[in-house]
């Protein structure tokens, strides 16, 4: 139905955001994420391939609109059943997620994958206290008492450094600052030990002085749990903080993908690259931005070519008339633009 | 005051409206103090306090931008509510170009905010759902005296300034619209009386990267276009360096410090200050941030320590800093001032740091 990326195209080293077959945790091929909504169908992902290593941290790195949280969402199935069209092939642990009656989803979720999101009041009950939810978390998984729970609740609170764990774990989720209930909530996630976390912008409402120690702590979890992590944000400098490799998306589809010192130290997109030009800062004091024109397709009707065309600086006829296919530029990189080659023109 | 909106319809009448010359503030405020009360959380339970703003002066000159920069809970936005008296101060008085504010014989709340508009973070709920763009935007010239039909063609020019097509644009409603391009029509809004002061509250904040360098660019513009003052108001640190001429930092409903922009980048004085900006995120994939600067969150402003409000969390207090709240003193070389009682010592580290930084590198 649309070019993407074929194993043809793909050098062996260089398969689409690295990872090699016997070692990925996570393998998306071609997934496809349709909405039905009362007179318009919106292709909200079309045709994303991604793969993860064990121990890596892949950021999907994209704005509003460009499906990366639903992206994210199709890994833990947590799309409405009803209206949503699912097609590809989503693979975590060797375990097809797209072909997961009921009860084995909710075998899944907790124990092999388990999310992180941007409110954390909204993913605790407002009442019940924070350690007995945890505990039921883990007794429900791993059907121990409700002591040994509790216990584990503890552990866990120790694990993401929250001060006087013990005290904090009758506190409600209400009692505390956004921070602290942001790492009350990966102590839940984590308390099925999980091999993937998946985290939908955790650190967008919080401080900056917040973020950044939220940001380290998952550095150090990751690094001494040796999880793989999935990390959804807009924001570049998040990106480069957390990640090893990073996907770029827009409209539905990855743009670029390569490890953080090539997707932010050189990037080759026109999309990524007008995002790093659009940035403020300091230096760029009384000139102007070069803003991106223009905004996102409508996700109902997009494009026939590349969704970016439109607001490209680079663009010629052929792009609006197919999708260009993620090529390489250099190593660990893949791009999906006609004019790589071009790319010094401007 | 019919005649008076009426001829303000053309730019060059915005100089004519400069009373007190270049030198005067344009807005000038002292001891401005807002403190909220909650209720006892049951029996037994005392009513507290809240110190949103505790005491702030500030000076708006013409044609600046002044960047408030500060966490959240640190009075930067109920601030810009009492300006605008969306809120009613505790204390503080307010002078608009040499006229006190709400009092007797000085400029009423109806005429100052004829010169002072506000832009808010939300900007779905700061329309009304139920008027066009057109009504919107056409709706404050008309409260104020201005008949239907220049309303209206108001309205259009100033769609078309803010970059949106007047034909396509007029009549649609605010779900209709980007978010862009509701921001776009807020600040269209807020230009419709002509003011002189634009005060900005988040307003890029909720926008993505790509738009947000649009409407930067737009505020750039109409700063120009129409010799506007703005007050920005943000918690992105590169944002507020990028647009502002001097940069405010608040912490807990109190100035830590205040300068030129570049000066304060540059060399920070307070430790708060030096604090955020190593917490904003690094965009060099090999100097990533290893330590975070502050421990713990921003604390309430129920609770207040004695002494600076910020020792609990400095890395760099010493016993005087639990004793005595220190005042906003300028720093030598001038434009810059800073409420720490070591600030020199606080540049001097931070010039260390750089110089080691530097050495790293190279």
């Amino acid at each position: 139905m649309m070019p993407i990326a074929t194993p043809e195209t793909l050098a062996e080293d260089e398969a689409p955001v690295a990872a090699t077959g016997a070692e990925s945790l996570v393998e998306v091929r071609d997934l496809k994420v349709h909405f039905r909504t009362p007179g318009r169908q919106v292709q909200a992902v079309n045709g994303v391939d991604l793969s993860l290593a064990r121990g890596e941290v892949l950021t999907i790195l994209g704005e509003s609109g460009s499906g990366k949280s639903v992206t994210l969402r199709s890994l833990m199935r947590l799309l409405p059943e009803q209206r949503t069209l699912l097609s590809g092939r989503v693979r975590v642990a060797g375990e097809d997620i797209l072909a997961m009656s009921r009860g084995e989803l909710s075998r899944y979720r907790g124990s092999i994958a388990s999310m992180i999101f941007q409110e954390p009041m909204l993913a605790f009950d407002p009442v019940f206290r924070i350690g007995d939810q945890i505990a039921e978390t883990v007794r429900r998984h791993e059907g121990v008492s409700h002591a040994e729970g509790l216990a584990r609740a503890l552990e866990l609170f120790e694990l993401v450094r929250i001060p006087s764990a013990k005290r904090r774990l009758s506190n409600y989720p209400h009692e505390l600052s956004g921070g602290m209930s942001q790492r009350a909530m990966i102590a839940l996630a984590l308390s099925c030990r999980p091999r993937l976390l998946l985290a939908d912008e955790p650190t967008t409402a919080l401080d900056a002085t917040v973020q950044i120690q939220i940001l380290l702590l998952l550095r150090d979890l990751q690094r001494e749990l040796g999880m793989s992590v999935i990390f959804v944000t807009h924001d570049m400098g998040v990106a480069n903080e957390i990640s090893d490799r990073i996907a770029v998306m827009y409209a539905g589809r990855v743009v670029e993908t390569g490890t953080v010192d090539a997707v932010i130290g050189r990037p080759r997109h026109p999309y990524t690259l007008g995002l790093m030009q659009s940035r403020a800062s300091g230096e760029l004091r009384g000139r102007r931005l070069s803003a991106i024109p223009g905004s996102p397709p409508d996700m109902a009707s997009p494009p026939p070519g590349c969704a970016f065309a439109a607001r490209c600086p680079r663009a010629v006829e052929a792009c609006r008339e197919a999708v260009p296919e993620l090529r390489s530029p250099g190593e660990q990189h893949l791009a999906a633009c006609f004019r790589l080659d071009n790319a010094e023109d401007r | 005051m019919k005649t008076a909106i009426s001829n303000a319809l053309s730019t060059s009448d915005h100089a004519s409206r400069d009373r007190g010359g270049k030198a005067q503030p344009l807005l000038s405020v002292r001891g401005l103090r807002k403190h909220f009360l909650i209720k006892g959380g049951g029996p037994g339970k005392p009513a507290c306090k809240v110190h949103a703003v505790d005491g702030v002066d500030l000076e708006v000159r013409k044609g600046e931008t002044l960047g408030i920069v500060g966490e959240s809970g640190c009075g930067k936005s109920t601030t810009a509510r009492l300006l605008m008296r969306l809120l009613t101060p505790d204390a503080g008085e307010m002078i608009f170009d040499g006229d006190p504010v709400d009092v007797m014989g000085g400029l009423s709340l109806r005429d100052m905010r004829r010169q002072m508009q506000m832009v808010f973070q939300n900007s779905y709920a700061s329309l009304n759902p139920r008027m066009s763009v057109e009504d919107s935007i056409a709706f404050g010239p008309q409260v104020h005296g201005l008949g239907k039909r220049e309303s209206r063609q108001r309205a259009r020019k100033l769609l078309d300034q803010v970059g949106l097509l007047p034909d396509q644009f007029a009549s649609r409603y605010p779900h209709e619209l980007s978010g862009g391009q509701r921001q776009r029509i807020n600040i269209a809004r807020a230009l419709a009386l002509e003011p002189r002061l634009l005060i900005l509250d988040e307003a890029v904040s909720a926008l993505d990267k790509s738009v947000e360098a649009q409407v930067l660019n737009l505020l750039e513009d109409l700063k120009r276009e129409y010799g506007l003052t703005y007050l920005f108001i943000s918690h992105d640190l590169n944002v507020v360096r990028f647009i502002s001429d001097r940069v405010m930092v608040m912490y807990l409903g109190r100035v830590a410090e205040l300068g030129d922009s570049e000066a304060l980048y540059r060399a920070p004085a307070h430790p708060y200050t030096r604090a955020l900006m190593s917490a904003m995120p690094s965009m060099d994939p090999l100097r990533r941030t290893q330590v975070a600067p502050l421990d713990g969150d921003p604390p309430n402003p129920i609770d207040l320590p004695p002494g600076c409000r910020f020792c609990p969390r400095c890395p760099m207090a010493v016993a005087a800093c639990h004793d005595q709240e220190p005042e906003l003193e300028a720093l030598p070389g001038g434009g810059h001032s800073s409420a720490c009682l070591r600030a020199t010592e606080v540049q001097a580290q931070g010039r260390q740091q750089e110089a080691l930084d530097q050495e790293v590198s190279t």
